[in-house]
């Protein structure tokens, strides 16, 4: 795991640097902007469709999925980011012990 | 922390000082000890993102990382929808290829604040002057969502704007790191983190970095199309690929079919 850790954290911070060495006109460049615009948007949805619905038997709905229903209802109201991390992972927690997930 | 792109951070201030004197009354701080408000709003923002951070904290050790590799990835790596992917990745079994790979293509978005953020830092703001040596190293690790977008905010003003960028800084690592530190020592005293639900609090935190971007329909088709396709190679690729495949695709369709626009 440290490897992982360090690499990973190597890489994002020479990321930031070498922006700092790069010619500024870069950020003009149509493709670099949009493609840099789009990349989190594609990257967090795969992360988050995979993460609620993909588990150790393929295609799964069950507690995971809930949580993140709440969470929506939870950023439809504006709720603060702790607290929709928190609505769902409870959600998670109260139909597990329930039995119902 | 990296809760949207600098452009939509709105509240775009400009040069307008008294109207940031006048805000800065009305929310009732010393207006003479922080004349335009910026210790205050970089303290709050620190304050959302630690907050944030107590659930990176956790996830993370209920991932599997120990509580020195959590802080270790705050501390080092310092870009929180990045440290979120990259034990999102390890927590769903995917390789540590695979979770370095899509933390650093997340954490790309910082190369392009950094560029523009290396003139508005040089010494005095002069034009064709860059921020260099120590300063520099600082500047990059400090070049994340909430800096930036403060110092946009306080754009064209350069002095304003750099102050803006190294109070962010300072406030949003110093409560990121504190905030993980107290997440990831909470969930290490549980002896099974999943029964508190953390394997549902990791996509709701994709969710909530999400949200913000979807600023519009195209925005929307992008997200919805990336999902689809990580789901559909699932079944055929090894854990932790499908989300890079998946974005992959997704984001080169999108470029091929937006080809020759502007923006």
């Amino acid at each position: 795991m440290w490897p992982a850790v360090l690499a990973a954290s190597f890489l994002a911070f020479v990321t930031k640097w070498i922006g700092y060495l790069l010619p500024e006109e870069l950020l003009e460049r149509p493709l670099v902007r949009r493609a840099a615009g789009m990349l989190p948007i594609a990257l967090l949805s795969a992360l988050l469709t995979i993460q609620t619905l993909w588990g150790l038997d393929g295609f799964t709905i069950d507690a995971r999925a809930a949580g993140v229903a709440v969470a929506v209802v939870a950023l439809l109201l504006r709720a603060p980011f702790l607290v929709v991390v928190l609505s769902a992972a409870a959600t998670a927690a109260v139909l597990r012990a329930l039995g119902w997930a | 922390m990296n809760a949207g792109p600098p452009a939509a951070d709105g509240e775009r201030v400009g040069g307008e000082q008294r109207d940031r004197r006048l805000r800065a009354e009305a929310e009732g701080w010393p207006v003479a000890a922080d004349p335009d408000g910026i210790t205050s709003r970089a303290l709050s923002i620190g304050i959302a993102v630690g907050a944030y951070a107590v659930s990176f904290g956790a996830v993370s050790v209920a991932a599997g990382l120990d509580v020195p590799q959590t802080q270790a990835l705050s501390v080092l790596m310092f870009t929180g929808a990045s440290q979120f992917a990259f034990v999102g990745v390890v927590a769903a079994g995917g390789g540590l290829v695979a979770a370095v790979l899509t933390a650093w293509l997340l954490g790309l978005r910082n190369g392009l604040y950094a560029l523009h953020m290396a003139t508005v830092l040089s010494p005095r703001g002069r034009p064709g002057q860059r921020v260099t040596g120590l300063r520099r190293l600082g500047a990059a690790q400090f070049t994340i969502d909430e800096s930036t977008a403060m110092a946009m905010t306080y754009e064209p003003d350069a002095d304003a704007s750099r102050r803006a960028f190294w109070a962010t800084g300072w406030s949003v690592f110093l409560l990121w790191n504190l905030g993980t530190l107290v997440g990831a020592l909470g969930a290490a005293t549980l002896s099974d983190p999943t029964v508190l639900g953390l394997d549902a609090a990791i996509p709701a935190g994709f969710l909530a970095l999400l949200w913000p971007r979807l600023v519009d329909r195209s925005a929307w088709v992008l997200a919805v199309v990336s999902g689809i396709l990580a789901l559909m190679l699932a079944p055929v690729l090894r854990p932790g690929v499908p989300v890079l495949a998946g974005a992959g695709i997704a984001v080169l369709g999108a470029l091929w079919l937006t080809r020759g626009r502007a923006s």
